[in-house]
């Protein structure tokens, strides 16, 4: 990396650090722009992302492309530490990138303002991770419920209350866990725990499912069971879903594996 | 939505926060109690002070007095009109009281008021602290029966005539007994000579024993003479002195026997005679006289009980050589004015003030609460300082919640980077621990106006028990007269508190709902 890049980098890393972790937007750039892999449903262009150490730069991405079709079961692998979480936070809008662009829909995200970022994730993205994140103060129910909450207004989900419990009650059956209602996370067992969390994940009907090791923390079988829910809603709902797994197995399964190697795409048909 | 939820599922679940907000509850039981004792202490001075005082006094500068009341009293009637409800003349004077106590004689000081009998209530509740029921109706200097209080079961004429019996047998026998002593030496018997003092009261006249019908009808410039010496004998057996009221606190003495209960010693009771010395008008000269107690004056204002005695006017001012020798107009020291409830005291005092400039005429006009000022103002100044070194305590406990809040939102991370990756916004988050200090504010302040009240409403009952305990009285009536802690709960006052508690609360949890707001999803999310 030559010397002026580096600092125009860092210019703009702390342009956006001054701008409360929202991109800088260039002057003249619109808000809609089409992706640079027209057909792709979600892609990325030269992503860049580094963390700081104190004052010492470490590089994770370092410009990833990715293109993910509409209704395609995308695996990212790599080794720890190559970058793979980092890039699901940042196509979830999680995290924005230090340079490059995130596009969904032909739509440019990674510099949407706060609040639009927040509608994203709430309700065209759906998000599951390797430790469920579930609330430990609510019930599976209500936990399925959160982003429902989350978007409305206490009128206005009273007003629904007893559409989206509906909605909730099937998304749990879908997953086999309607005799689980009433629990708390902490009496569900791992396996029931994701479950619930892909429940609260559709409940808002996503475009878009980002899954970070979701069978990481699970047995063989269960992680299967869990794979194989997820599968049927990639074939059945034509869901889009993109996955970071460890698991080579899981992997294998999935309709592309795209591989990441120190921060760059490594592309990989599934064998 | 998910905010109340969770603020609600978080009150449920942490009671480590609870437990930081017990000081908040404390502190606004506290606040409340001692603003309603503090309350209760000042309505009850007020009151007191009011009724014992008058509303306005119009007083002239010296002990002279001023002359011609009467003249002063229209004058004051056509100034304030409508707004007067009764006005009366008195005369003030220090004085020193005398009270023989088993043979012994008991000094006391204080201030001797002159008073009308008929206008003097209308000015102030004077005739109701008075022990007699028939007083009570209508004050008279003239000594009744019996019939006085519970603690003096025997008093009045009864108990006089009583006395007076009895120390006359004890005379007799003394004299008996002296005779057949010196009967015994050889020594000649001088009879009527009775030792001076053992009888104080019949000093200033003798009793002359000689019943007036056995003496025949000789002479008739004798029987004249007996006649007009029989005017001027004075027989305490059916006769009192001028009647003089006195301060309870002056002629008794209150105390805790064993068992601790109160208990009052009476030093003399109604019927019994003490000396009364006070200064003469003009040039100052001690008088003093002689005065049969007629009732007792008790206030229960500690203060005015120890001090005050009344005696009639009219006598007061013969006696001080207050009246003009040629036109017959007597003098007064001061005029009491009441008005009728919620005129203006200060207006109507720069209306008298109009009418009598200081200027010409020297007079200082004022009310009651002047009067009263530094009492007044001392107690207020207490319940400022008591107020807000207690509202310290509460910002204290501020301090509490914040640090409970702060371990609560690093407990929280993750959750808050699962609610944020959720689509909650920074704002969301903040709300649900600001609606979580305030929740806490709520149920902290809420409960301590419960336990608060509680216990000014029984506050009687819990330093009684306090008391029993341990073995000290908490509150104690012999210091204050009252029986009881007198209490006023303002609902106000109440309020303003609530709101201040709450306000530390949610000012405490400001803090830790920024830190909470500002965390970034991702670093939140990977928060071990």
């Amino acid at each position: 990396m030559n010397k002026p890049q580096e600092l125009e980098r860092n210019v703009v890393a702390h342009r956006r650090r001054k701008n409360g972790g929202a991109p800088v937007q260039k002057k003249g750039q619109s808000q809609r722009i089409d992706g640079p892999h027209g057909s792709s449903y979600l892609s990325t262009r030269d992503l860049v992302k580094s963390y700081y150490k104190g004052k010492i730069e470490i590089p994770v991405l370092r410009g990833v492309d990715l293109n993910v079709v509409q209704g395609e079961f995308t695996t990212i692998v790599g080794q720890s530490g190559s970058g793979k979480s980092t890039l699901l936070h940042l196509l979830g809008v999680l995290d924005a990138p230090d340079s490059g662009e995130v596009y969904f829909d032909g739509r440019q995200i990674d510099n949407l303002p706060a609040s639009g970022r927040e509608l994203l994730r709430n309700r065209t993205f759906g998000m599951i991770f390797q430790f469920y994140h579930l609330l430990p103060e609510l019930t599976t129910l209500e936990n399925v419920l959160a982003p429902c909450m989350i978007r409305e207004s206490v009128w206005g989900y009273w007003r629904r209350r007893r559409q989206y419990k509906q909605r909730a009650e099937a998304l749990l059956e879908r997953v086999g866990l309607s005799h689980r209602l009433r629990h708390r996370p902490c009496e569900l067992s791992g396996g029931e725990m994701q479950r619930a969390a892909i429940a609260r994940a559709l409940i808002q009907s996503p475009q878009l499912l980002l899954a970070d090791e979701p069978t990481g923390n699970l047995d063989e079988n269960t992680g299967q069971e869990i794979f194989s829910l997820l599968r049927s809603l990639n074939t059945e709902q034509q869901l889009t879903i993109v996955m970071v797994t460890h698991d080579r197995k899981i992997a294998c399964q999935t309709d592309r594996v795209v591989q990441l190697v120190e921060g760059r795409v490594v592309e990989k048909q599934p064998s | 939505m998910y905010k109340l939820l969770l603020c609600w599922r978080y009150l449920r679940t942490r009671y480590i926060a609870l437990a930081s907000i017990i000081s908040v509850t404390l502190g606004v039981a506290t606040l409340i109690v001692v603003n309603s004792v503090m309350d209760g202490f000042t309505v009850e001075m007020h009151h007191r002070l009011n009724d014992v005082l008058s509303d306005i006094v119009f007083e002239g500068r010296g002990l002279n007095g001023f002359p011609d009341p009467e003249w002063h009293k229209e004058e004051i009637r056509k100034v304030l009109g409508d707004d007067l409800k009764g006005i009366t003349a008195t005369v003030v004077v220090p004085a020193m009281f005398n009270l023989t106590v088993q043979g012994e004689s008991m000094m006391q000081h204080g201030s001797l008021i002159g008073i009308d009998t008929q206008s003097y209530g209308t000015v102030s509740d004077f005739p109701q602290y008075l022990l007699h029921a028939k007083n009570r109706e209508q004050l008279s200097f003239a000594l009744r029966d019996e019939g006085y209080d519970d603690r003096l079961p025997s008093s009045g004429w009864n108990w006089r005539r009583k006395r007076i019996t009895l120390e006359r047998d004890y005379l007799r026998q003394m004299q008996e007994a002296e005779r057949l002593r010196r009967e015994a030496l050889g020594e000649p018997v001088a009879m009527n000579t009775p030792p001076a003092a053992e009888t104080p009261v019949t000093e200033a006249a003798p009793v002359t024993e000689a019943a007036p019908e056995t003496a025949g009808p000789v002479d008739p410039f004798q029987r004249k003479r007996q006649a007009a010496a029989e005017e001027h004998v004075f027989d305490e057996m059916k006769q009192q002195h001028p009647g003089v009221v006195l301060g309870i606190g002056i002629a008794s003495h209150r105390y805790r026997d064993a068992d601790k209960e109160v208990k009052d010693i009476f030093y003399c009771r109604p019927g019994d005679d003490i000396q009364i010395s006070f200064p003469t008008a003009g040039q100052p000269q001690i008088v003093a006289d002689n005065f049969t107690v007629v009732d007792f004056y008790e206030s229960k204002m500690s203060e005015y009980d120890h001090t005050f005695a009344f005696v009639p006017l009219d006598h007061l001012q013969e006696m001080r050589g207050m009246v003009d020798p040629l036109t017959g107009v007597p003098s007064v020291t001061q005029i009491q004015i009441r008005l009728h409830d919620g005129v203006d005291l200060e207006a109507a005092q720069q209306k008298l003030y109009d009418r009598f400039p200081p200027q010409q005429f020297g007079y200082s006009i004022r009310t009651w609460q002047q009067l009263q000022g530094p009492l007044l103002q001392a107690v207020q100044m207490e319940t400022t300082l008591l107020n807000i070194l207690l509202f310290l305590i509460i910002a204290v406990a501020g301090f509490g919640i914040l640090a409970t809040f702060f371990m609560i939102v690093v407990e929280k991370t993750r959750d808050i980077g699962v609610l944020k990756s959720l689509g909650a916004s920074s704002r969301g988050v903040m709300t649900i621990f600001l609606t979580y200090g305030f929740s806490l504010g709520i149920v902290g302040s809420g409960v301590g106006i419960v336990i608060g009240l509680l216990f000014v409403v029984y506050i009687n009952t819990i330093a009684a028990g306090l008391e029993w305990v341990t073995g000290r009285p908490v509150f104690d009536p012999t210091v204050y007269y009252f029986q009881q802690i007198p209490t006023v709960i303002e609902p106000f006052t109440v309020g303003w508190i609530a709101l201040g508690s709450v306000c530390v609360a949610i000012v405490a949890s400001v803090l830790p709902a920024l830190r909470a707001a500002r965390l970034h999803p991702v670093e939140a999310l990977r928060y071990e």
